[in-house]
């Protein structure tokens, strides 16, 4: 059984700011990480290789700062390790993201699909979950979103989930290949053992470009993104509105909220 | 190299080098060039270092230099597509509220866009009853595409892909909606690289407005799509200039619902479209008894980091009993083991529009504060008087939420 899991390095986003003179984002200091929730997805590769013998291939794109989340990858227990990384790739929106990362997959997988492709729910600095689904159209296999559990079936080739959905939870069967997104239920990621880091110090992590991938030019970086960004703005300042201190005097407080609700007529008391 | 973005007449210079001072780039460099004008120069730029921000134009008073305009790669005959489509997901027959949300913001973006763009609802589902078509037209769609087929039952992501993609392919709208559900954000991602074209998700602001394509320079109705980026800190307006259809999720709650319209009329059209058989199984749905949807509350009493301790809910539950609403919490409550995920209220919990929004202890973190936008009244007590949250609280109570809360319990209890 073959497994790709697909990491991503994005900046811890809550140290993201913009700046108010020019209107660009403000990245310096910004610490990198490896994004929280495909952490868990790496961890249900794991637990399947540990389980059935999989063997685990971890794909990330990005620059070469990101070469590290691959090689905490690698220490954990991952087999293999590509970063996809070109200048060429620049400016991708989800779609030439999901082509870049799709052609990045066959070609560690040696032209075909591997039997499992697992991604986080989502990449904190975009949120938009939109990358592991545009992956499965490109690989042309089945998708299956927002898995909490999985389990295989003893021939490896057959599949149970149970995924979240706004109505409960659904359990899934279905057979490989296929593309799955892992929620943070799924499991607790494990710790890299000094012998992982040392053994992933000295592995070898294989870049591919755009010539590497075969990529078509015009479908990948700015060129092959039909999303563009026009402007970017910090949010909307608010002001608050009436403020009362109740400091030292509580019962001060609790009037003026009982106040302000029988106003706004959200409650019967009379104050 | 690259062919420049800017085209420099050598006939039209004159050697001036206000274009060099004009560029913010560097990318503009005067050469010798010896009889080409009086100068004896001539300006050249550096495709690698040319941002094709037009500054250079502006600053030649010959009129020298020209914008090149680029091979645009993108959907042929954009101006084939023209209708403003809402996906509106269904569960046993029901329409998911986020759909009549969408289709409040498509009356709006159809009168914006003009043109005889039509208002459309995509309905999916097997044995649908006539209710919820007969909802969609009175919500405001002129027409409901309504596919009724026995592998529709129940969702399954690689079915609602092949359906919603052939019905793209053959009626060509200029604008497709989805509710950023569970079932939404999903299969739609799918659907927008199936076919082709950008999908921008969790979009807070939408409008069609007449903008220049700036790979063109053609005037065109573009859906402007507005979403909070890096957890809410910043904003981005994103368009898809050169590709159809243009798509956008927009998160429940997010834009509020219209008054629906019995009187109104619209045209129900089946397709009977030929799919693909599902890929996996749907074996059972477990409802989680303690599962609640604080979305669907009109008053939530909320709890953040400052309640200090599980327990210390209990009288938050007492209040939201005694005001006839629910309990919901930040994510530092979650974290904490406090409260189950299904609680939290903020970009990676819910978004909710209450009519009454009541917090305690929360200071209001930019992610907490994107969950609450839709709220009517907000009011919140803190015991720090510079907490963010405070900023958006139409009332604000600076004090101890220890003294305050048994007080307003006690208040209200009278």
């Amino acid at each position: 059984m073959h497994i790709v899991v697909c990491i991503k390095q994005v900046p811890d986003t809550t140290n993201v700011r913009i700046n108010p003179k020019t209107n660009t984002l403000m990245r310096e200091g910004v610490e990198s990480i490896v994004n929280p929730f495909d952490e868990y997805a790496l961890e249900e590769g794991l637990r399947l290789k540990d389980l059935v013998g999989a063997k685990v291939t971890v794909v990330s794109m990005g620059p070469p700062q990101a070469t590290a989340v691959l090689r905490e990858a690698l220490a954990r227990g991952a087999d293999d390790a590509y970063l996809v990384s070109s200048r060429a790739f620049g400016g991708a929106d989800t779609l030439a993201t999901s082509y870049t990362i799709a052609q990045a997959i066959k070609k560690a997988c040696g032209g075909k699909a591997p039997d499992l492709v697992l991604f986080g729910k989502q990449a904190i600095d975009g949120d938009t979950a939109q990358v592991g689904p545009g992956v499965s159209e490109f690989l042309g296999v089945p998708l299956v979103t927002y898995v909490k559990e999985l389990s295989i079936g003893d021939d490896a080739k057959t599949f149970s989930v149970t995924t979240v959905m706004d109505d409960g939870e659904h359990v899934i069967e279905g057979s490989f290949p296929c593309v799955m997104t892992v929620l943070k239920e799924a499991s607790t990621p494990r710790f890299a053992p000094l012998a992982g880091w040392m053994k992933a110090a000295k592995a070898d992590v294989k870049v591919l470009d755009e010539k590497a991938l075969d990529a078509d030019p015009i479908r990948i970086g700015l060129k092959g993104s039909p999303t563009k960004v026009v402007t970017i703005f910090p949010p909307p300042a608010k002001s608050g509105g009436e403020k009362v201190d109740a400091r030292g005097d509580a019962a001060a407080g609790a009037k003026a909220i009982v106040d302000f609700l029988a106003k706004k007529g959200l409650v019967k008391g009379n104050g | 190299m690259a062919d420049a973005p800017v085209f420099i007449d050598p006939k039209l210079c004159k050697g001036c080098g206000k274009c060099v001072k004009g560029c913010g780039f560097g990318a503009i460099s005067m050469v010798e060039a010896k009889g080409a004008n009086k100068a004896g120069k001539l300006a050249v730029v550096d495709a690698s270092a040319c941002k094709a921000c037009g500054a250079c134009v502006k600053a030649c008073p010959f009129k020298a230099i020209s914008e090149v305009r680029q091979k645009v790669y993108g959907t042929e005959n954009v101006e084939s597509y023209r209708d403003i489509w809402v996906f509106a997901e269904q569960s046993g027959g029901t329409v998911a509220e986020v759909a009549y949300e969408l289709l409040a913001k498509g009356l709006e973006l159809k009168a914006q866009r003009g043109g005889g763009a039509r208002l459309c609802a995509v309905l999916l589902g097997s044995s649908l009853p006539e209710t919820a078509e007969k909802s969609l037209v009175a919500a405001g769609a002129d027409v409901v595409y309504k596919v009724d087929a026995p592998e529709l039952a129940e969702y399954e992501a690689n079915v609602y892909v092949d359906a919603v993609s052939q019905l793209i392919v053959k009626h060509k709208p200029e604008v497709v909606l989805a509710g950023a559900t569970a079932v939404g954000r999903a299969f739609f991602a799918r659907v927008a690289v199936k076919v082709r074209t950008g999908l921008t998700a969790d979009c807070t602001m939408l409008k069609v407005a007449e903008t220049e394509n700036k790979d063109t320079g053609v005037m065109q109705m573009l859906l402007h799509q507005t979403r909070p980026a890096f957890g809410g800190n910043i904003m981005a307006t994103i368009m898809t200039p050169n590709h159809r259809p243009q798509m956008a999720t927009v998160r429940p709650k997010v834009f509020k619902k219209a008054p629906s319209d019995p009187k109104r009329k619209g045209q129900v059209l089946v397709e009977a479209l030929k799919l693909i058989a599902p890929q996996t199984k749907l074996v059972r749905k477990v409802k989680d008894p303690a599962a609640i949807d604080i979305a669907a509350h009109d008053i939530l009493v909320s709890g953040g980091r400052g309640l200090k301790k599980e327990e210390n809910f209990k009288l938050l539950f007492r209040l939201a009993e005694l005001l006839g609403g629910e309990v919901s919490c930040s994510r530092a409550c979650v974290d904490a083991g406090w409260c189950p995920v299904s609680r939290q209220v903020g970009q990676t919990g819910k978004t909710v529009a209450p009519r009454l929004y009541l917090c305690f202890g929360i200071s209001g973190a930019i992610q907490h504060l994107e969950g609450i936008r839709g709220a009517d009244t907000i009011i919140a007590v803190n015991s720090d008087p510079n907490a963010p949250i405070f900023g958006v609280a139409d009332l604000g109570i600076v004090g101890d939420l220890f003294e305050i809360l048994p007080a307003l319990v006690k208040a209200l209890e009278k």
